[in-house]
């Protein structure tokens, strides 16, 4: 039978480091996954020269240049555009035919790190005719990673893969239709942008602000907890309108959430989720 | 392979196997995981490397060659005794605090997500001495540091001997940097595996 060990000087530094970060900083990790967080720690101790947490601590509290550096450690995840090209099929093929019938539209875009899903929608709701009438709020509690999503550019070296992806999502035009390249970069269309709003925003701390037809929030609540997870759902289910949608990441699920209750299955297999009627 | 220390008998006091390996190594678990006793009373986690972009038929596969459960890891999913988890294609497997598994997007380690080291040390944190590791053919040094992370927490750990694999840089990367492994052809860690003993009664204190 597998026993919990006693609490190990590592464990208790984490709880220690993750604490002082939220004091300080108003940073809340608390309610992640703990083995992410320890190898992504890992990383910054070796970046910080630092030997312990507890050393890693002591620079976070007293240094406020290591901070915004450790947070780049503790948030950013490695997404690309059109990720899973078959979830932008079922928004194409299910969704957006709904979506259509109202005249204006909000999509939340939740986790957003450096914004490879937030131009993959705007791209798709270009496509598909519903950009004009759209505003995709793009929030992250990475302000680096937002600033770098709100710029709209990524190294050329990414392109190709993006540019396989997009086309394998049901695209209706070329990649190359939105982005401007040079010097090693893209840099997306302005016109895309213009439908975008970036802000601040944290599942753990803050709370709704505002009623979205489509939520899509990916490879983000496998960083959580379980509470964690069960208050972003809500956070999802009460910005939500009447039969709003939700995306999820492909390996992600509301089965063994507080909140299965509240959506039914749209498409399960890409787990896309329609908020119940009557919540 | 000559001098190679002798494996100690079977302990009921393992709790998990972990396993790695990329190219070749489904080979050897063709080989394993049918020996799997049906009473094994440890989990067994697996990482391979595979292409990232289309769904793993892994679990499909080895499902109706082995006694056991077989399945790919879900997030947050309970580790249960007894059942075969194979990492997703393009996500880490990790164990976390449960112990549950854990499924990240951290970028590739070694150019690989899922990447053998990732599960072998997140596991070696949680299972410590009561953890095997099991490393197989392969053509890079993913699982190197992994296994010698499982062997500093007192965990047993076997690498497939290199003659018997049909690309041995992985198993020689790890014995480069730890030659302490068991060094086995995959038939001898079958064997090995096929003798594990039923859990004792839990609770009864060693």
């Amino acid at each position: 039978m597998f026993q919990p060990k006693k609490a190990r000087t590592a464990d208790i530094e984490q709880r220690l480091l993750i604490d002082a970060i939220y004091h300080r900083y108003h940073y809340d990790f608390r309610g992640y996954a703990q083995a992410s967080l320890k190898r992504r720690l890992g990383s910054a101790m070796l970046h910080f020269g630092c030997k312990t947490l507890s050393q890693l601590q002591d620079r976070v509290l007293h240094d406020p240049v290591v901070f915004p550096a450790l947070l780049q450690y503790l948030t950013v995840q490695v997404s690309e555009m059109f990720r899973d090209p078959s979830y932008y099929q079922s928004l194409r093929a299910e969704v957006v035919p709904l979506l259509r019938t109202y005249p204006s539209l909000k999509v939340w875009v939740a986790g957003c790190s450096a914004g490879e899903e937030v131009y993959s929608l705007a791209i798709l709701l270009k496509e598909e005719g519903l950009l004009d009438r759209t505003l995709i709020y793009a929030t992250d509690i990475n302000h680096q990673a937002l600033r770098a999503a709100e710029s709209g550019v990524f190294d050329v070296d990414r392109i190709a893969s993006f540019t396989e992806n997009h086309a394998r999502s049901g695209a209706r035009s070329s990649l190359s239709d939105y982005y401007t390249a040079r010097y090693g970069r893209v840099v997306f269309d302005k016109s895309l942008r213009d439908h975008m709003v970036f802000s601040d925003h944290s599942l753990a701390t803050d709370s709704v602000f505002a009623e979205m037809h489509l939520v899509s929030c990916r490879n983000v609540l496998i960083y959580f907890e379980r509470d964690l997870q069960n208050r972003a759902l809500g956070l999802f289910r009460d910005s939500l309108c009447h039969r709003g949608f939700l995306g999820l990441g492909s390996k992600e699920s509301l089965r063994f959430s507080g909140h299965a209750d509240a959506f039914d299955d749209f498409v399960p297999e890409d787990r896309i989720y329609r908020k119940k009627a009557g919540l | 392979m000559s001098s190679l220390p002798p494996l100690p008998p079977h302990a009921a006091s393992h709790d998990a196997i972990v396993v790695g390996g990329s190219s070749g190594a489904i080979d050897a678990l063709i080989q394993l995981l049918p020996a799997l006793p049906p009473t094994l009373c440890a989990a067994v986690l697996i990482v391979l490397h595979l292409p990232r972009d289309r769904r793993s038929l892994l679990a499909d596969i080895f499902r109706q060659r082995c006694a056991l459960p077989v399945q790919e890891a879900q997030d947050k999913e309970a580790i249960t005794p007894g059942t075969v988890y194979f990492a997703p294609p393009d996500y880490h497997l990790l164990v976390d605090q449960g112990p549950h598994i854990a499924l990240s997007i951290d970028k590739p380690v070694h150019y690989s997500r899922p990447s053998i080291d990732v599960l072998f040390e997140s596991a070696a944190d949680q299972y410590g001495e009561r953890l095997v590791g099991i490393l197989l053919s392969g053509a890079n040094e993913d699982g190197a540091h992994g296994l010698q992370a499982i062997r500093a927490a007192g965990g047993l750990t076997m690498v497939q001997d290199p003659a018997s694999a049909s690309m041995p840089a992985m198993p020689l990367a790890a014995l480069a940097r730890d030659a302490g492994h068991h060094v086995l052809t995959p038939a001898a860690m079958a064997d090995w595996l096929a003798q594990w003993p039923e859990r004792q009664t839990p609770g009864v204190s060693a």
